[in-house]
């Protein structure tokens, strides 16, 4: 680090205009940061607040029709916006590479792996082939891949994403960069996977004395790994500094709301009892997908919900955590019925309901509702929403007239204005979307929720008041929720007991504190070992 | 911007819907302009065009006006591109949706039916139905509506089958709506602008079988059809170019102008494809 004052990437007041008719008039305004050899700056704003914008047109990767109108990039001295096309390709992966949020799509498909890697060299004239072929190698074993020998003859479909990921990083790293732009790299991947690639950008970053600038959403991951932070809000800098500063003692206010959103277990808030009856009792569960499988070839067998058992009072909520594949949201649909059971009991206010045909169940539904992870498909585009928050109770034979009287009443439950009624979903945020969403699961006056990632898709301030409207619902309606989520952060804040789902089965329930505190299960101290900023804690830096 | 504003951005699609606006303009008033029916000879036989200043585009061989036959004729082949589409539309999309939103075996069965039409040549299907039933303009139509469903049906499946996986479909199972509501008022609204962009070209389609029909004498006896009047013509094709020239022209425009106008729908539908030109 005793280069830490050379700056390596100096951004002079960037103004990057958008074309006219949007909500604002520029995309990133008036933006100064620099980046020193040998530091991880982190860029951290919601969507929309022009965090890729910058990096993009570091990379001269801006789209024709967004021109910057004022400013200068200057990289070693040299400024990149007046540099000619053919000039910033030299610079390109040679001084500056970028990794990017979907590994799966930033690499060719139909290209095997250790052949991507050369490719970098190749393009740029870097050595024989002989030289590039043993420096694939070296990469491949340098970002952490099992078996580089053989890793790269594989094709990216074969390869896990924190493995792509790698590949990726591996790309980058080909031609020894000055400085490296990660875009969100870690937004795609499963918590503990994160890690595993923050951990390795951290390494790279220290053996090879790169500049890393680090674009994230995640204060969790900026409290990981950076040495500053730039804060950006609709495309202003508002607050810039060394990381342990902005962490602990955010001066902006748009810093501190963000702060203070993040998700985070309150310290002796664990609700001794939800004391209702019990509402939902799961027994021995089970759910297992075939796929393929034909005359000759053996069935690919999946056990997505394998012997799972809990059961639920009412005013409680039970956080169903894990990563993706753990059969967290199979288990949901298993819950209301949208998928087949294979085995086990859902016994229902008693009833088990595992048997009933999809005709018997119909009547029982509006007692259990669910909220859909992603506010924008999960409203239909052609209906108001008004006739989206109507639809359920007229199905349930509540006569027009009263349906929509609820809805408006809905509308101002969950903090919508009465005019949302007649308008259509695209013209709402997601947040708003989500609200709308949670209206139409409470129309029905269900006694059980069940909320599949509903937050996973929300910026986090949005995320932070939909999880307090969530809250103060169940205090109101004493609803029992079923809180599935990937983000342990979220289910330490929010739920009464957490279970842990891995592979199909729950391998530790508990309340919060002994999940967080005394994790007894193996798989479930890796969990919690993995959660980003861990050791920083939100609520004391803006209390 | 609206609907209409979008259409209009297509040029060549405001020109189909002016032609075809003049063409069911002339088939509306066919009655006012020509009182007489066009079976009816009115004048001498085998007139050429503009020798007779009564009859601009020429008379046949038994003396009927060329122009008379082609007012007349713009009736039965918007009437038969019409309503033979809509029926094609209306067995396409209930077949189609059952398939898609159903899935399993029901979409086995009804695919594999679908299939069978398939794999009939369907114009050759289309002149063994009306040469079964006899041609009347009834039996026609379903003929052709009959031959034409399966895209309709092919199209609809797939549009149920990406839509029935989403949110908002999922959602309304949940709030306890029963599979045709859904069907019909959550998913079928989602997937119209497709269907009424291959319908809109399915009336060319229709309207050009129709006339092939005509042309082999599987008309109806009673009506006037484009189709017929070059079939009547094909043996005088060297001595009265003009039989058949203009209801060959009349076709030609008929059908580009519906091209036309199901491109342009195509262009204002399509959410991807807007703002392409701009």
């Amino acid at each position: 680090m005793d280069k830490e004052t050379t700056s390596l990437l100096r951004v002079e007041s960037l103004s990057i205009p958008l074309p006219a008719g949007l909500d604002r008039t520029y995309a990133v305004e008036n933006i100064s940061y620099e980046l020193n050899a040998g530091e991880i700056l982190c860029v951290v704003g919601e969507s929309g607040s022009g965090k890729s914008m910058t990096a993009n047109a570091i990379m001269g990767l801006l789209p024709s029709y967004l021109k910057p109108s004022g400013g200068r990039i200057v990289f070693r001295g040299r400024d990149l916006l007046a540099m000619s096309e053919p000039e910033l390709e030299r610079e390109r992966g040679r001084s500056v590479a970028m990794i990017f949020q979907e590994p799966l799509s930033a690499l060719n498909p139909l290209m095997k792996v250790g052949e991507q890697v050369a490719e970098v060299m190749l393009v740029h004239g870097e050595g024989d082939a002989a030289a590039r072929e043993r420096r694939v190698l070296e990469l491949l074993d340098f970002v952490g891949l099992p078996d580089p020998a053989s890793l790269r003859h594989a094709y990216p479909f074969r390869l896990s994403g924190g493995q792509r990921q790698r590949v990726m990083i591996a790309m980058a790293l080909a031609l020894e960069p000055a400085m490296l732009i990660a875009d969100e790299p870690t937004t795609a991947l499963d918590v503990t996977t994160q890690a595993q690639i923050l951990e390795l950008i951290r390494r790279i970053q220290a053996a090879k004395g790169m500049g890393v600038m680090f674009i994230t959403h995640d204060f969790g991951v900026v409290a990981d790994i950076a040495d500053r932070v730039v804060v950006m809000e609709r495309g202003l800098v508002v607050e810039q500094g060394m990381a342990a500063d902005v962490l602990n003692r955010p001066q902006h206010p748009y810093t501190r709301r963000l702060i203070a959103a993040v998700p985070h277990r309150e310290d002796g808030a664990d609700r001794t009892d939800a004391g209702g009856e019990t509402l939902l009792e799961v027994k021995q569960l089970s759910k297992t997908y075939r796929s393929g499988g034909g005359l000759f070839s053996k069935a690919r067998v999946v056990k997505a919900v394998d012997d799972v058992s809990f059961s639920l009072r009412r005013g409680e909520t039970l956080g169903v955590v894990g990563e993706s594949g753990s059969g967290k949201s199979t288990l949901g649909r298993c819950l209301l019925k949208l998928t087949d059971v294979d085995g086990g009991e859902i016994r229902f206010r008693g009833r088990d309901i595992v048997p009933l045909s999809p005709g018997a169940f119909r009547p029982m539904r509006r007692h259990v509702q669910m909220i859909f992870q992603d506010p924008f498909s999960s409203l239909n585009p052609r209906q108001t929403i008004g006739r989206i928050l109507t639809d359920g109770p007229v199905a349930n034979g509540v006569p027009l007239a009263e349906a929509q009287a609820r809805a408006r009443e809905l509308l101002g439950l969950v903090g919508l204005e009465p005019s949302a009624f007649d308008r259509y979903p695209h013209e709402f945020s997601g947040g708003q979307r989500q609200r709308v969403g949670i209206a139409r699961a409470l129309a029905l006056d269900p006694e059980l929720l069940v909320a599949d990632e509903s937050v996973s898709a929300l910026d986090v301030s949005v995320q932070a008041q939909v999880l307090e409207l969530l809250q103060d619902l169940q205090r109101k309606l004493d609803l029992a929720i079923i809180f599935i989520t990937h983000d342990l952060r979220v289910a330490a804040q929010i739920c009464d007991r957490v279970a842990v789902m891995h592979r199909g089965a729950i391998v530790e329930c508990g309340p919060p504190a002994q999940i967080f505190d005394a994790p007894r299960h193996a798989y479930t101290r890796q969990l919690i070992a993995a959660i980003p900023g861990l050791a920083w804690n939100p609520r004391q830096a803006v209390v | 911007m609206t609907f209409f504003r979008r259409y209009a951005q297509h040029y060549g699609a405001l020109v189909g819907l002016a032609i075809l606006g003049m063409v069911l303009l002339l088939a509306l008033l066919a009655p006012l302009i020509y009182p007489v029916s066009p079976w009816q000879g009115v004048g001498e036989p085998l007139l050429g065009p503009f020798e007779d200043p009564a009859f601009p585009l020429g008379t046949d061989m038994l003396g009927r006006d060329i122009a008379a036959g082609l007012a007349y004729g713009a009736r039965v082949s918007l009437l038969i591109g019409v309503v033979s589409t809509a029926v094609a539309v209306v067995i396409g999309v209930s077949i189609g949706a059952l398939a898609g939103f159903y899935g399993g075996r029901i979409d086995d069965l009804l695919m594999r039916f679908t299939e069978f039409f398939q794999t009939i040549p369907a114009f050759a299907m289309a002149i063994v139905l009306v040469a079964i039933f006899n041609p009347t303009i009834t039996s026609i139509t379903l003929a052709i509506a009959i031959v034409s469903w399966p895209p309709v049906a092919r199209l609809v499946r797939g549009e149920f089958m990406s839509l029935r996986s989403r949110e908002f479909v999922q959602a309304a199972v949940v709030v306890g709506q029963s599979g045709p509501r859904i069907m019909l008022t959550q998913i079928l609204p989602n997937t119209l602008s497709p269907i009424i962009v291959t319908a809109s070209l399915m009336v060319a389609t229709a309207i050009l079988t129709e006339s092939s029909l005509s042309f082999l004498g599987l008309g109806d006896r009673n009506m006037m059809s484009w189709g017929f009047m070059i079939g009547a013509a094909r043996t005088m094709l060297r001595e009265a170019w003009w039989m058949s020239v203009f209801p060959g022209v009349a076709i030609l425009v008929t059908v580009l102008a519906i091209n036309l106008i199901g491109e342009g729908l195509n262009d204002a539908m399509n959410p991807h494809l807007r703002g392409r030109k701009g």
